[in-house]
Order: structure tokens, then sequence, then C-alpha cells
């Protein structure tokens, strides 16, 4: 994985020591509260519900076990012992103490990590497919691309004072794993007819208030062009993007209005007049960085692990984990494991700081020492050879992270809510709590089959709820808290924004409407049919008769 | 603050402490993370000297969020906010119990105030 290098580690300590000094003068007065938010959010500093938040990048989810162990040590010293994954596989810690958080930039900064950019009208952390560099499926590692994009766009001068945020995600694969559809720049690397590599450079995708799915506007960009067309884009965005309405201020707002056509030709436009070559990075800096994700020194082994399938025929819980849990791996013998942190009751996302050092532990010792966070708040180890998977699951059932339930009904990915949040209009937790408790039977999860379920505590979206295959948003309504419920979401390549089926519930009533849909599902579904080809085929009146029907309370 | 709409009587006054995110309420003569010692602004001269605290605290960096909350008195005489999101607010997590006030876990040092 990549390695700061010199001016890498400079850049990092010399924003330490800015964000120290202006929180010094944010507490001498010099700086009031208006003036220091600005500088606080751009270093990742919110102020939630109970406390202050600090939010720390985990670029597109690659993360040492060194980088782990030192959140583990941060999560015990400075927080409550536990953090929390993000959507955008960032980390969050829920207690920090704004007096502490200079230091804490201080240790992160020990393993190469910060917070820089993890909020703000800016470019936010790049994303990329959380399989990346082991998915068969793949015509490039993305990651390369996304260390390239986030140098480039790590304090920009031009773009450090964007309309709003901006968010951009890589894949490398055919099937998209990491939701680039839902981005205000989603690239795809592709091949062109003369077997060149390059992008497909979609723009405008987004959820929050108004959720778009981007438009492609460049079919096949050259991969020397990136950062000269990225610049093109994000000029036309900056200078005539809103800003006179936070609401109306993403670029999908403005490709949305213009037209992608037209807002392809202005790019276009724009495009054409740049120094291409000047903005392009130097080929050496491409290949160092490139350098640094070279497939890693796989063993030769057999496909087929004589220990692995043992294993399976003699414990079924393990057999299950492996049958759920598992992405087959592009080099014979090897598999990712995904470590769900979805635990039956669990908060969706949240890691203690002895669980992070046991997942360290384990990718020190089976996966090269490295691992993954997905968008889906779970954690992957990428590279663990088929014949130390049995060691690996009893390590994770002792540390209760052997929860079989990878992209099954019970793998729900929801927002912190307004148990922490101070934007949220409702809490998420307690509902994925309660439909992770109705569905927690495996037999039935299993039986269900891949099924999303994506929860926000409010309409800026962090929990993706408008691509999940069910949807749920928490609003506020009356006083109380009320859960609007949308179908046939999809996050991937096919990439679609849910439908409302019907008025807001109260939380007490979503484990049965979620039941309702899934009923209807499983009496329609033919052979093999997945619930959101079924959502697909048979169109959203039945579900949304069914969610309708009132539930027979008891008397 | 002081462009807010003032909430129905009876208020309390709560903020986040700048140093430590706590969230604070008001005494009458200091920041006290403990909610049961808010001093409870029963009618309008009240509130509006917690609108003075609160204007004067933002202003002296102490506090940062201040804002009057709507309550109702429990069988304790103390105040619950009306709202469940300044009830959570109050409490700590719904989903940890273990933690936050609700917990007696405070985020705030001793020399915070």
């Amino acid at each position: 994985m990549y390695r700061y290098d010199e001016f890498d580690a400079r850049f990092v300590r010399e924003r330490v020591a800015q964000f120290r000094d202006q929180v010094a003068r944010r507490l001498d007065g010099s700086l009031n509260e208006d003036e220091f938010k600005p500088l606080r959010l751009k270093n990742g500093v919110y102020l939630q519900l109970h406390a202050y938040m600090l939010r720390i990048a985990v670029p597109y989810g690659t993360l040492s076990s060194r980088q782990l162990r030192q959140l583990a040590l941060i999560g015990e010293k400075y927080d409550r012992g536990y953090g929390h994954f993000t959507t955008r596989t960032n980390m969050q810690f829920n207690w920090p103490r704004l007096r502490d958080v200079p230091e804490i930039l201080d240790l992160l900064a020990d393993v190469e990590m910060h917070c820089i950019q993890t909020s703000g009208n800016c470019i936010r952390n790049v994303t990329a497919d959380h399989f990346a560099g082991i998915a068969a499926d793949e015509i490039e590692d993305p990651r390369p691309t996304a260390e390239l994009i986030r140098q480039w766009s790590s304090f920009h001068p031009e773009f450090d004072y964007l309309p709003r945020k901006f968010k951009i995600a890589v894949t490398g694969a055919a099937r998209d794993r990491a939701v680039v559809r839902a981005h205000d720049i989603g690239l795809r690397i592709l091949r062109n007819a003369k077997g060149e590599i390059g992008y497909e450079v979609m723009v405008g995708g987004g959820l929050g208030r108004t959720p778009m799915i981007a438009k492609t506007i460049r079919g096949f960009l050259p991969k020397t062009d990136l950062l000269a067309y990225l610049e093109a884009v994000l000029r036309v965005y900056n200078l005539e993007g809103r800003r006179d309405n936070k609401y109306k201020a993403r670029v999908k707002i403005m490709v949305h209005e213009i037209g992608a056509e037209e807002f392809a030709r202005r790019v276009e436009a724009e495009f054409a007049q740049l120094d291409g070559p000047a903005i392009a990075a130097d080929p050496q800096e491409v290949a160092r960085i490139a350098a640094y994700f070279a497939p890693p020194a796989y063993e030769t082994l057999p496909a087929r692990s004589a220990r692995f399938e043992t294993a399976k025929a003699e414990n079924r819980a393990f057999a299950t984990w492996a049958s759920v849990n598992l992405f087959p791996h592009k080099v014979p013998g090897y598999a990712a494991a995904v470590i769900s942190l979805k635990g039956i009751g669990d908060a969706p996302g949240d890691i203690t700081s002895e669980q992070m050092r046991v997942v360290a532990d384990l990718a020190e010792t089976y996966s090269l020492d490295e691992l993954r966070i997905t968008h889906a708040q779970n954690v992957v180890l990428p590279y663990v050879k088929k014949d130390d998977l049995f060691i690996i699951w009893q390590k994770l059932v002792d540390a209760g992270l052997a929860t079989a339930n990878a992209g099954l009904i019970t793998d729900i990915i929801a927002c912190p809510g307004l148990d922490y949040c101070s934007l949220a209009t409702a809490r998420s937790i307690p509902i994925a709590q309660a439909l992770a408790h109705r569905f927690a039977d495996e037999k039935r999860q299993l039986e269900i089959g891949e099924l999303n379920i994506k929860i926000s505590g409010c309409i800026n979206a962090c929990g993706h709820h408008h691509v999940g295959h069910i949807g749920i948003l928490g609003l506020e309504k009356s006083g109380q808290e009320s859960y609007q419920i949308t179908l046939g979401g999809d996050a991937t390549e096919t990439a679609a924004i849910g439908e409302i089926l019907g008025p807001g519930v109260p939380a007490d009533d979503v484990p049965d409407a979620i039941e309702r849909i899934v009923s209807v599902y499983l009496a329609h579904r033919t052979a093999g049919e997945t619930f959101i080809e079924a959502v697909r085929r048979l169109g959203l009146a039945p579900f949304k008769a069914a969610f309708l029907e009132k539930t027979h309370a008891p008397a | 603050m002081s462009t807010a709409k003032r909430p129905p009587l009876p208020v309390i006054l709560l903020a986040n402490d700048l140093l430590d995110g706590e969230v604070v309420f008001w005494t009458g003569a200091s920041w006290s993370p403990d909610p049961k010692v808010a001093l409870i602004g029963h009618d309008a001269e009240t509130a509006s000297a917690l609108e003075a605290a609160a204007a004067r605290a933002l202003a002296a960096n102490q506090v940062v969020d201040a804002y009057l909350v709507d309550i109702t008195l429990d069988a304790q005489g103390h105040g619950v906010p009306n709202h469940y999101r300044e009830k959570i607010k109050t409490e700590g997590p719904s989903v940890r119990r273990d933690l936050g006030k609700q917990a007696g876990l405070y985020n705030i040092v001793a020399n915070g105030n």
C-alpha cells in the first residue's frame, strides 16, 4: 500500500501544527466560532449532539495493521473505546475533546493518516472498490488513480472553496462496488476498442435531498488526461455552480439544470484550452504511486484447499460464514474475507478498540498486513489463504466478529442518526437493531438472499437510503420520529433511486412493514431471482399494496 | 441567539462546552454538565435572563451552540426536554445507555470552566 514520501509527511505535519495554532487561537478568543468552524471542519472536527466528533480519512478504504492499532489506541485514550466506520470508509470518533484534537492528529501523522478534507466544501476522501486488486472482473486496480487524485486534490488552491462538498469514487471493475454513480464524479476504468486503458467519466450523481444518478460525460478518457479533465470539471462547477442556496449547490443540480450534454460541452471547451501536459502528473510520480499497489508476492497454491474443505464439512457455522462472507480472489488458493460489523443488535459500523486490535493482528498474520474498509461499513481481509480461513474464523468468533451476513438482510448500512448526529431528524441505529433482531434467524436470512437495507437519519442520506433495495429515511413528523420507506434503489452499475412506498411509519412499525415487503418477494419470486430482480420485474404495485396494509395491532 | 424564536415556557438553557464538547446547562451562576441543576425559566423575565446568559457565554468563548429548550417538569421538579432530540442530547445515546450523562459519564475535565 501507499507510503508517504518526505513531502507527504511534511505536508501532514505542517497541517497539524497549523490546526494546533488555530485551536489555541480559538481558545484564547482570537477566533470566534464563525471564524473557527470552517477551519475545524477542514480538519474533520464536527460538533455533534453530545460532544465533538473527529472524522479520520481512510483513503480508498485501505488500512495497514499499524494504522488500525493506532486508531484503537486513539479510541481508548481519547474516546470511549470504540470508533465508527462510515459509508465514505472513514472512521469517526464520537467523544473527542477539542483540546485533545491536535494531539490526536499528531498520533495519526505518526502512522501516515490525517483528517484533512474529511469535511467542508472541498474535495473529500476519495473512495474505491474495496475488492481493488483482488477481484477477477477488474481491469486495473483503481487505487493508484484514487491516490493520484488524493494528492492532486489535497489543498488544491483553486478548489479549496467550492460551492459545496465534492465526492469522487473510482472503480476498476465491470461490477460497481464503489457506488460510483452516486458521486459528484464517478470514474470507471475500462478498455477501449484498441485495448487502451482509460476512464469512463460520470458526473452529477449524489444522494441527499435531491438524489441523482451520475451521467456519463466522457465515454473514454485516456489515462494521461485524467487530472486535466478533472480540473476542467471542477473549474466549470467552481465558476458556475450555485453559491446562493446550499441545497442547490452540488454539481448534480448544475448538471441537471443545464443538462449533461451542455455540461459536457462546457467541460470539453475548458479541457481543450487547458495545458494538459502541464497539469498531468509526472509519469515517474505516477509510476512511483502505482508501484505501491503492485500485486503482493502471492504463493503458488492449488485452487482447492483440503484444509478449508474439511473444516467446512466438519463445522456448519464455519461453512455458513464461508458461503456468505467470502469473496472469490483472482489468485488461486486465496480468498477475501468480509468481517461483518453488523452483529445482531450491534450499531452498524461500530468497532471497539479491542476488536480493532484483533482485526489488525489477523491482517498482519494472515492478510499481508493490509485490510480494507467498505462503504457498507464492514472490514475486508483481502489476501487470505484458504488454508488459513478456519483459524481466522475461530478468532473472529472469539472477538464477536464472525456474523455470517455479508450482503444479507441484516447487513444494514446505517448512519449514526440522532443518537449522535446534530443534523439528524430521527434515530437510525435502533431501527437497524430492531430489523437485525427481526431477521436474525440465519436460515431465514439465507432463504431471503441478497437484500440491502440502508437507513439514514435525515435527508442528507449518509446512510445511502436512496440506493438501498429497501431504503429507510428517518424524519420528524408532528414531534415524533417517522420513517419513510423506499423500494428499488440500487447502488451498483445498474444504479437507481428507490421510490417511496407510502406515508411514513412510526419506529415500532418498521419491522412489520419490512416483513410485509419481504413476504411479497418470497411469495412471488421465481427460481434464483434476487429481491431487487423481483422488484424490477413485479414493479412497485404489489409491494406498495402490502406496505399499505394495516398492521394487525393487538386490541 | 437573539434572533431565534423563544420556545414555549418553561425553558432551560443548554450549550456545548467549547473545550470539551460536553452538553452543559446554565444554573444561574455557572455552566454545569448536570441537567438536574439547570435553572428553569418559568416566566418571560427568567427566559430573557437565560438568553442574556447565552449571549454572554458565546461572546466569552465558554460555550458553543447555546439555545433555550422547552421542558416539562418531572416528579422531582427537574426539567425534561419536550423534544426527543434534546432529550437524547440531555441523556446520551439511546443505543448506548452505558455512555453519556445517563451513565454518569461526563466528557468534561474539572478545569473546563
